[in-house]
């Protein structure tokens, strides 16, 4: 009797030993996005605020490039945080709205349109980017059904050292430093910072497009977002961003236009808007026009905060505590940030 | 379903609790149920070809037993009343029709075997010949389809060879035909002992269910660690034959002897493990092969359970038939050593060329058989010609170092002959092969050259990592059976090896969507 | 018998075929050997041995596979 409990104990002591090494192994061996590929880092970052938001923006790079939280709230007083990442698609944005809403309600919610174009799940590293930070969840596990490519499986999201357990062979410096802590923000409430100017020097030839209409599941999607919103009370607005490449076709714009007209909803193509914003395309990308840089994104702060202001009466939350102390933390850390990159630059 | 699957595991722990919990009695139906489910899996067709195999053994067989019966009966009954001539012509009257059953049964069932391995090549060698639309392109070999013919084609003759009685229950040959580790890579079974075995009852044993998953865990190591890493290289360097000759093709030669021994005694340790947790033994297939000092040996200790079959099957009938006897006395006008060589030579020579087309349709195969073939039996003839050296330096002979030497000698000489096994064609095969006598590169295999396979240099460390782990536990297996001197030391000792093992696929396998390291590579914008 | 011994030390000089027990278990009678051997037997005791007869336990002392020889004979009358 004796013998067999104390075999048990063993059996039991040898098992825990086996998953806390496991997962350790596993924290050490996922990738850190950190120093590198760091738009991974932005939907774990989310978790991290401790203030509500008025208004978040959902969507792919064109929100995380080129929206300032930190100039809202320096200009207007609006608190806002942006759940964007790399190529994130419909569903991803969707479900990571649908996170958000669990702890929150913001009064607005604004959704970049351009990964409308993507119908069928796309890359499997993009997902990854996306994906890796949720927090367990429903919406995570819908995100993942959702997202995952013809030879992705379920298991390797669950345990994700069945995805990078060869990465072993390739450890950098980053993943030890980062091993047990997810380090410093390496966002602004999401908003990624860029300050190089690369002039847009041509306007883009777009390639002839095959279907004229934005595929039926993306737009399936986007009732599905519009439907979340509406019955939680929050304004959905649809914005095209002003970046310029890659071509948003007309086609495309009349899709959308006819989705905000049928669901009530604003739709703001701000390429079009770009003269009245003060976009300009020589000094406001840093990247020929994909993306703006930072004196873009705060000039297109300044314009979009006064559109929310003056349509959603959203509150000024300056000198308000929380909110005061949150923001000239990160304002602080926003302009060293901001030196730090220029003379990087330089 | 592969074994390195998630659908393979899932079965296997969805099986094995079920298998123990429900009465002993119906045991052996829910494994068949099982294995019907797990042969669907796999496709409708192929569950319709074993079907018909599973029939018609189990037709011929109980046709064979009648037969039998009648026989006895018959000639008993015609021993007052007829001479023996009379009775001898009752008697053969009885085997004819037997054989013609057999035939039958033969022609069905190696038919099928044929026709889906060979259909594809029919075809195109027609559309050459006749200009016909080549026909048979989609033909595919249906899962473990090699092995249960030749499994149940084995019980089908010791049926009809009286050795063993024919079995009532359809069922039972059903569950013998599908028992589903072994459709993967086989073995080769017999009907008397897992035939049997499937349908006994078994209870559950904790100490025995930890022995198989210790050697489960250690098939897929080989299998993910070594085999699957090595895969990559070997497949670089036979894609492009032109590319890469002269040292490389020793490269490669001895990346595939690790390559395909990890992989395929991996998966008949993960077959006879998952048979053990069940409770049924398997025939072992591999007796550490590497450590034969000439093929002849190598071939009695690798996939021992296809060349048994042959043997019984194929070559003792054949050499014992009557028309090899009489081939056999109308050459002794040449000397009695030459008439004594005839059967051995020519049971040798179809038994290897058989060999050969049974490992694959391409001519390779054919000629890789038949120079197998050809070795064992020169190597037969220079046999009073090693005894006189033997004789001569017997302090030399018998020392490890010549054992070594002649260990070496035999693996590179299976590993030269398998080139056959890895190369489109026989010419590029052979032209790769003198490459390495005429071609002296080792400078380029080592400054970039191996590292351009896919491989990088601490895939090959891991790699030779794992291939130094499985020599290890060859040399220590001499003296003794490893995983009972593990479980000797507890259960706890057992379950932290278990673990260990686990854990050092999960990190170092190579399998999952990371396989290949560069579709991580993602450029920013 | 001693016929038959001798027809195995032909094979293999080297063995001791009236103490062995183990030829096929411990490969000493390889299939090679074992083809010989029947076709000497044939020649040398007029003796056929059928294809089912071929097993381990037959061949694997010289006594086994004269008791085989002799049943065999015995059978054809």
């Amino acid at each position: 009797m004796k013998r067999t409990s104390k075999t048990v104990i063993g059996v039991i002591l040898a098992c825990i030993v086996f998953v806390g090494a496991l997962i350790l192994v596993s924290r050490l061996l996922r990738p850190k996005y950190h120093d590198t590929l760091i738009e991974g880092h932005l939907a774990g970052e989310y978790y991290r605020e401790t203030i509500s938001h008025d208004v978040l923006f959902v969507g792919d790079c064109e929100v995380f490039s080129n929206f300032s939280p930190v100039t809202l709230f320096d200009e207007y007083g609006i608190t806002s945080y942006i759940r964007g990442s790399a190529q994130q698609l419909v569903w991803q944005s969707y479900y990571l709205l649908e996170d958000a809403l669990k702890t929150e309600t913001p009064k607005v919610v604004v959704y970049n349109v351009l990964a409308l174009k993507y119908g069928v799940p796309q890359s499997e590293a993009y997902n990854r980017i996306t994906l890796d930070g949720m927090r367990w969840g429903s919406a995570k596990v819908g995100a993942i059904r959702a997202s995952m490519t013809e030879d992705e499986d379920f298991m390797s999201y669950a345990f994700p050292l069945l995805r990078y357990h060869d990465r072993i062979l390739s450890l950098t410096e980053e993943d030890w430093r980062y091993w047990l802590n997810d380090g410093a923000p390496v966002s602004f409430k999401g908003y990624l910072m860029r300050t190089e100017v690369r002039p847009a020097t041509e306007t883009p030839v777009p390639p002839v497009l095959k279907d004229k209409h934005l595929p039926k599941e993306s737009m399936e999607w986007l009732s599905r977002m519009a439907a979340l919103c509406e019955e939680k009370g929050i304004a959905l607005v649809l914005i095209k961003s002003p970046s310029i490449e890659p071509y948003w076709y007309p086609e495309w714009d009349a899709d959308v236009e006819a989705f905000a007209k049928s669901h009530g909803l604003r739709y703001d193509n701000m390429i079009a808007e770009n003269g009245e914003i003060g976009i300009d395309m020589q000094t406001d990308t840093c990247d020929m026009g994909q993306h703006l840089n930072v004196y873009g994104a705060e000039k297109l702060s300044r314009w979009f905060g006064a559109v929310l202001k003056e349509e959603y009466g959203l509150t000024d939350h300056r000198g308000e505590a929380p909110y005061e102390a949150d923001y000239a933390a990160l304002s602080e850390r926003y302009e060293q940030e901001k030196l730090r990159l220029r003379s990087e630059d330089n | 379903m592969l074994f390195a699957s998630w659908a393979f595991l899932l079965f296997l722990a969805v099986l094995v609790p079920v298998y123990f919990l429900v009465p002993k009695r119906i045991q052996w139906t829910v494994l068949l149920a099982f294995n019907a489910v797990f042969v669907v899996y796999a496709g409708w067709i192929g569950a319709i070809f074993m079907a018909v195999t599973v029939a018609t053994v189990y037709g011929a067989t109980r046709l064979f037993d009648a037969s039998f019966t009648r026989q006895k009966e018959t000639l008993a009954a015609m021993k007052a009343t007829h001479t023996k001539e009379e009775r001898k012509r009752a008697r053969l009257g009885f085997e004819k029709r037997r054989r013609l059953v057999l035939i039958l049964t033969l022609l069905v069932n190696f038919g099928i075997l044929f026709a889906l391995k060979y259909g594809a090549l029919i075809g195109r060698l027609s559309a050459g010949l006749f200009g016909v639309e080549p026909f048979g392109q989609n033909l595919a070999l249906t899962m473990g389809i090699s092995f249960y013919t030749f499994s149940t084609v084995g019980y089908l003759l010791d049926v009809y060879r009286e050795s063993i009685p024919a079995e009532r229950n359809p069922l039972k040959l059903a569950l013998f035909t599908s028992f589903f580790p072994l459709l993967v890579q086989g073995p080769i079974t017999r009907f008397e002992t897992v035939g049997k075995a499937l349908t006994e009852a078994h209870a559950f044993d904790g100490k025995r269910f930890l022995s198989a998953s210790l050697r489960i865990a250690w098939g897929y190591w080989k299998k993910l660690i070594v085999a699957d890493r090595l895969l990559v290289a070997v497949k670089a360097l036979c894609a492009r034959p032109n590319v890469y000759r002269g040292d490389f093709v020793l490269v490669e030669m001895l990346l595939y002897a690790a390559c395909l021994y990890a992989d395929f005694t991996g998966g008949i340790d993960i077959t006879i493990g998952v048979g053990e947790m069940l409770g049924v033994t398997v025939e072992e297939n591999f007796f550490r092969p590497y450590f034969s000092k000439s093929i002849a040996e190598y071939w009695r200790r690798w996939h021992i359970t296809l060349g048994e079959w042959f043997k019984r099957y194929v070559y003792y009938p054949l050499s014992v038939s009557k028309p090899m006897r009489s081939l056999s006395k109308s050459t002794r006008r040449f000397g009695a050593g030459v008439s004594r060589r005839v059967p051995v030579y020519l049971a040798t020579v179809l038994v290897w060329a058989l060999t050969g087309i049974w490992h694959g349709s391409n001519l390779t195969f054919l000629v890789w058989g038949l120079l197998n073939g050809v070795v064992i039996l020169l190597s037969e003839e220079l046999k009073p010609l090693y005894a006189r050296f033997h004789a001569r330096f017997p302090r030399l002979t018998e020392s490890a170092f010549y054992r070594g030497f002649t260990v070496i000698r035999t693996v590179l000489l299976l590993s030269s002959l398998r080139i056959l096994d890895c190369y489109p064609t026989v010419g590029e095969a052979f032209s790769s092969f003198f490459s390495m006598f005429t071609t002296w590169n080792w400078g380029a295999v080592f400054r970039g050259g191996i590292q351009s396979l896919g491989l990088s240099y601490a895939d090959y460390a891991i790699a030779f990592v794992g291939v130094i782990a499985m020599f290890t536990l060859s040399m220590v297996q001499r003296k003794g059976a490893i995983r009972t001197r593990i479980l000797k030391r507890g259960t706890v000792f057992s379950v932290c090896a278990l673990l260990v093992l686990i854990g050092t696929i999960l990190i170092f396998g190579r399998y999952g969507f990371g396989f290949d390291a560069s579709q991580f590579i993602y450029n920013r914008f | 018998m001693e016929q038959l011994l001798d027809i195995l030390r032909e094979l293999h000089p080297e063995t001791d075929f009236e103490k062995e027990t183990s030829l096929i278990d411990d490969g000493i009678l390889a299939s090679f050997d074992i083809v010989m051997l029947i076709t000497r037997i044939e020649e040398e005791f007029d003796v056929v041995i059928p294809a089912k007869e071929i097993v381990p336990n037959n061949f694997n002392s010289a006594k086994a596979l004269y008791a085989l020889i002799k049943k065999i004979g015995e059978q054809d009358d």
